[in-house]
């Protein structure tokens, strides 16, 4: 199992292209520890800005930078960044288009234990409906280093939400053709589909590998990207496969399973099954224990699958 | 040389602009760009360094106007800088238009989207400290409304600032004393002002907001004091001009009617406008 935070991958990415490009810059909220930027820090002490832990100075710094040609990477708790400097997201980030990469860290239940105030589990809602942000929930340590690389080439502002601790490998290395707003085929099939984002690709693999032992062929879609969302990925699942079920990190209520169905009813519809965090302040726990009592995990996915199929 | 009595006759006809923008639109904050008329007068006319040939120049002096409802100044003094055709601000809020009611970035001249208030200052951290890492000669201005002082934000890029010895950074803030629902001590005590500010680590210095002499003299000097970014308190009059609008809160977005259009037109040619 692999033992590397998708974190750890970012900072080293950055490190890697920072020391040959001063404009790469790294803004922290007394946040450097948990976004695992200490090497960033150690490294490149002139590319980082500390702000303190004022989350609106915070993006609005970076927007300013971004204005005058740095290229600017916020990292931040995502429960905070994505809801305390909401407004200067869209105003100085997404209106003003500013070339700012927001890197929501331990997002989603990664702080299980600590309760519905580290939680972010509405930010992919959020971001959703403001134009002119990518989102992005890459699966493993290889997408992490694919994504920062192709968001260092782009100008636009985008949303990465990671989690907190080593994800499982899905991919062997990082050469493999990775493309913003393109969904990567994981599982050929055309009993279902599964369509997951982020660390939830790991529980539709593994759930698309159960099924085959059973006569099964499970579609799975890492939908790394989304938005701008694959639609065209989506309406073929729906037109080939006739089945989709949707895996989120995230409320049931406008993330990736709401992106998945707003395609899907309205080019080709067939059953939608949206899994994900219900409409309550979540249990607190560990992050497995509260995936798995919410059943976002591979058990659970199974049987709706089955449901589906059958 | 631009000489005093110049910008002061420009102020006045930037005035008769607002009205002018003010009246056909049927919207817009009129109070608030008269109030800080003056001091824009004096940083586009004989401080900033920008090139309306040039809006994007590396190492152009920048400003952000964080009050961005008091935008029909702004825009006044852009057209007639020639950062666009001036006979665009005839266009003001009609739909399509890019001269909307906050500044946008589409309009040239204009550096970042504003109008949600205390987002400003940060933005011109930003800047300022881009410009110290590039090793810029530039200088980063910021003008914010008194209502504006109650944001939080404000606070927290106030405190960076000062963090970071960012004496590029030059902040003013219009204070005026009115806001929408009233005077700012009935909406929010915000005095002692500069008391909070110099506790925030800033070098602060008053001015009367309508003496463009004083005005030029301290945004020249600045940074008063190396290492420190400075705060201009300019104490002014909401309405300024245009004697019944002056220290008035319901013109703070309040529209002429036909006689009192033109009656500010006329109190604005008798101070050296120009003609009706």
């Amino acid at each position: 199992m692999n033992k590397i935070p998708n974190r750890q991958i970012i900072c080293d990415t950055l490190v890697e292209f920072g020391k040959d490009d001063q404009d790469i810059m790294v803004l922290t909220s007394d946040s450097r520890g948990s976004a695992s930027m200490g090497n960033f820090a150690k490294e490149l002490p002139e590319q980082l800005i500390e702000v303190g832990i004022a989350e609106q100075n915070l993006v609005g710094i970076a927007a300013g930078l971004a204005a005058s040609g740095k290229k600017t990477f916020v990292a931040s708790p995502a429960c905070f960044l994505s809801m305390r400097s909401i407004e200067q997201i869209k105003v100085d980030v997404a209106y003003s288009k500013t070339n700012v990469k927001l890197i929501g860290i331990s997002g989603g239940l990664s702080y299980g234990a600590l309760g519905m105030s580290h939680h972010s589990l509405q930010d992919i809602a959020v971001m959703r409906a403001i134009p002119g942000i990518d989102i992005i929930l890459p699966a493993d340590r290889f997408e992490t280093k694919l994504v920062i690389k192709a968001l260092l080439t782009n100008k636009g502002a985008a949303y990465v939400r990671i989690g907190r601790n080593a994800v499982a490998d899905i991919y062997e290395s990082d050469s493999y053709d990775f493309q913003i707003g393109k969904a990567i085929t994981l599982s050929e099939g055309n009993d279902l589909t599964i369509i997951a984002a982020g660390e939830m690709v790991k529980v539709a693999v593994d759930t698309a590998a159960e099924l085959k032992t059973i006569g099964i062929a499970c579609r799975v879609l890492n939908m790394h990207t989304i938005k701008p969302l694959d639609e065209g990925a989506i309406i073929k699942a729906a037109k080939e496969t006739g089945k989709i079920i949707t895996i989120e990190e995230h409320s049931i209520f406008g993330g990736l399973g709401s992106a998945v169905a707003e395609v899907v009813v309205q080019n080709h519809p067939v059953p939608v099954r949206i899994l994900g965090i219900p409409d309550e302040p979540a249990i607190p726990g560990k992050s497995q224990e509260v995936l798995a009592y919410y059943g976002l995990c591979t058990d659970n996915v199974k049987k709706i699958a089955l449901q589906l199929v059958k | 040389m631009v000489t005093i009595e110049d910008l002061k006759a420009k102020a006045t006809q930037i005035r008769k602009d607002v009205i002018e923008m003010v009246y056909r639109a049927k919207t817009g904050h009129t109070g608030s760009s008269l109030s800080n008329t003056d001091i824009l007068t004096t940083l586009y006319y004989s401080i900033l360094n920008v090139d309306p040939e040039n809006p994007d120049l590396e190492n152009r002096d920048r400003f952000i106007l964080s009050k961005g409802h008091a935008v029909e100044s702004y825009y006044a003094i852009l057209g007639d800088k020639g950062f666009f055709p001036k006979e665009e601000l005839k266009t003001f809020s009609e739909f399509g238009s890019r001269l909307i009611g906050h500044p946008n970035n589409k309009v040239p001249g204009v550096e970042m989207n504003t109008g949600a208030l205390g987002h400003g200052l940060s933005i011109s951290v930003g800047m300022a400290l881009a410009a110290k890492k590039d090793q810029g000669s530039y200088r980063v201005f910021t003008l914010m409304g008194d209502g504006e002082q109650a944001e939080g934000s404000i606070w927290e890029a106030a405190m960076s600032a000062a963090h970071y010895k960012l004496d590029n950074l030059v902040a003013i803030i219009d204070r005026n004393k009115l806001q929408i629902s009233g005077t700012t001590d009935f909406v929010m005590e915000l005095e002692p002002l500069e008391d909070k500010w110099k506790a925030f680590g800033w070098e602060v210095i008053a001015v009367d907001g309508h003496d463009i002499e004083k005005m030029q003299q301290i945004f020249a000097a600045a940074p008063i004091k190396k290492g420190k970014p400075t705060l201009v308190m300019a104490y002014t009059t909401k309405g300024k001009g245009v004697c019944y609008m002056e220290n008035v809160p319901h013109w703070h977005h309040g529209v002429p009617t036909v006689e009192e259009y033109e009656q500010a037109l006329e109190e604005l040619c008798d101070k050296g406008g120009g003609q009706p």
